[in-house]
């Protein structure tokens, strides 16, 4: 069955939300942080923009407290593009999420790529007629995510590195949880919703369908086509690219040109994402990427996918 | 036989260069049909009908060029019965505005994007159309609006006096979201459009498809 038909709740409100999840299957989101940059993704086949003030590899590059990008920034790229436009609020922080919500932006995301505003609580989604998306590194907190009325989960990698390495380990890890359920019985899913950490109600839904009631993406660290095309075959039904795009390394934008290129490979490799053939045509295509920080040599306390409970 | 899964029963394709093509692919499954995701032009040969889903439009103008694909396709929605949805049918129209881009040109029809606002001024409505079965439940997203249609498109349901489901020959419309819906009546009439071209001989090839392509196996 579609998902939006398994959505726990069936209100109209959640269906719309989900709804506008489902037509951005098969896509890239891009992280802009102009209008150009907008003008860009969008010629390039993005299927919508996320309006930021800093991509992640600028913010973990320069520090301080990462907020909700200015009013005018938004505004601006709000009026240049025709795709669908996404902004960020800080986790827990639901009046950041008032504003963008009043603001008209399609979808909010509540990233931890933002400075979390509270230790202990999201944002109550179902408060809202915006659709949220939210990060998840295993099924529990895509759950716990899914209840307070997340419209679509992305996987967290690590954002603004450029290694795809927790891209891919979180999406296997939600793939692995879900298998798991389906061949559990019934006083065992009990027992699953507690160590998930997730009401039963949504744990039983997985069990029965295999997948998550929400469309699943994912995001951090993809910088290449092959990058896209290997979360796609993982199961992620579109992809999230950040500083991938946009960026030459942490604090130095790429060209206009070479951007626009690997903006319109990445996209292409998410279509074709089962197809050899053309995967190495748009890795042909695709000239350079940026150049990245390996999670592995970064330190545990630097990294923004800890954050979010 | 509408429902028929028989190995003559026609395949439906539904183009999944991106959006909720899987659920296109889902409603024709619930009502028997056969279906096949097209992606190539290869692909377009095996299938006797065609979905256009919902979506990003330029998303899919931007993969179509790059793939060599507008033209076949072109040449295909003259012919051959196509359904598009949203952004298929902002795809279909002669015309489309706010902006204006490029499109099939098919359906004599104008239309405006994202005409009813953003994503918060989506909605669910219940409305009257001309199919049997009363009234149908539509799902408004980001929404396109028909602001003029030529004679020969006949107008089967309204919002606030604008088209929202047409027809002109072998072309069906809507500028809402049947596919997310559980009512598969607009499904069931485009297999019955299908079915009767090919009654009248508009098949454009012999049944020659291998036993591998039609599958519900490759969503």
């Amino acid at each position: 069955m579609t998902d939006h038909k398994n959505n726990g709740s069936g209100s109209h409100e959640l269906r719309l939300k989900v709804g506008l999840a489902e037509m951005l299957k098969g896509g890239v989101i891009m992280d802009v942080t102009d209008a150009q940059q907008a003008e860009i993704a969008e010629k390039a086949g993005a299927v919508a923009v996320m309006a930021l003030e800093r991509v992640p590899a600028q913010i973990r590059a320069e520090g301080g407290v990462a907020r909700m990008a200015s009013i005018k920034k938004i505004k601006e790229i709000m009026s240049v593009a025709s795709i669908p436009v996404m902004a960020k609020c800080r986790i827990g922080h639901f009046v950041e999420a008032q504003v963008l919500q009043e603001l008209g932006v399609d979808f909010i995301d509540e990233s931890e790529v933002l400075t979390p505003a509270d230790e202990l609580h999201h944002v109550d989604k179902h408060a809202f007629k915006t659709p949220f998306v939210c990060g998840a590194r295993d099924l529990g907190e895509a759950l716990r995510r899914i209840a307070e009325g997340a419209a679509m989960i992305r996987t967290k990698g690590e954002a603004g590195t450029g290694d795809v390495v927790h891209a891919v380990k979180h999406l296997r890890q939600i793939v692995k949880d879900m298998r798991q359920l389906t061949v559990m019985s019934e006083e065992e899913l009990y027992a699953a919703a507690k160590e998930h950490r997730a009401p039963y109600e949504l744990v039983r839904m997985v069990a029965k369908s295999g997948k998550l009631p929400v469309p699943n993406f994912s995001a951090g660290g993809i910088a290449t086509p092959a990058d896209a095309a290997l979360v796609r075959q993982l199961g992620a039904e579109a992809v999230f690219v950040g500083s991938g795009i946009f960026m030459s390394d942490s604090q130095t934008f790429a060209p206009a040109k070479e951007a626009e290129i690997r903006a319109r490979a990445i996209v292409r490799a998410t279509t074709f994402f089962d197809d050899p053939k053309i995967l190495a045509e748009a890795s042909e295509e695709c000239t350079g990427a940026m150049k990245g920080l390996a999670i592995a040599a970064m330190d545990a306390s630097s990294m923004m996918q800890t954050r979010g409970w | 036989m509408p429902h028929s899964t028989h190995a003559t029963s026609p395949i439906i394709g539904v183009l999944a260069l991106q959006g909720d093509y899987a659920s296109h692919a889902q409603a024709l499954q619930d009502i028997g049909a056969r279906s096949l995701l097209v992606r190539t032009k290869e692909d377009l040969a095996h299938v006797g009908g065609l979905i256009l889903p919902g979506g990003e439009s330029t998303t899919f103008l931007k993969l179509l060029a790059r793939e060599a694909l507008f033209e076949p396709l072109q040449q295909f929605v003259q012919m051959r019965p196509t359904f598009g949805t949203c952004a298929g049918c902002i795809l279909l129209a002669k015309k489309v505005c706010n902006p204006e881009q490029q499109s099939l040109g098919v359906l004599d029809a104008t239309v405006e994007r994202n005409a009813y606002g953003r994503q918060i001024d989506s909605e669910i409505l219940t409305e009257e159309t001309s199919l049997p079965g009363g009234p149908l439940e539509m799902v408004f997203i980001r929404a396109p609006r028909i602001v003029e249609v030529g004679d020969r498109v006949e107008v089967l349901a309204r919002r606030d006096g604008a088209p929202i489901l047409v027809r002109e020959r072998n072309v069906l419309a809507a500028t809402f979201h049947p596919e997310l819906s559980e009512d598969r009546r607009i499904h069931r009439y485009f297999i019955q459009m299908v079915e009767e071209m090919e009654n009248k001989g508009h098949r454009a090839q012999p049944k020659q498809t291998p036993a591998t392509k039609p599958t519900q196996a490759n969503l």
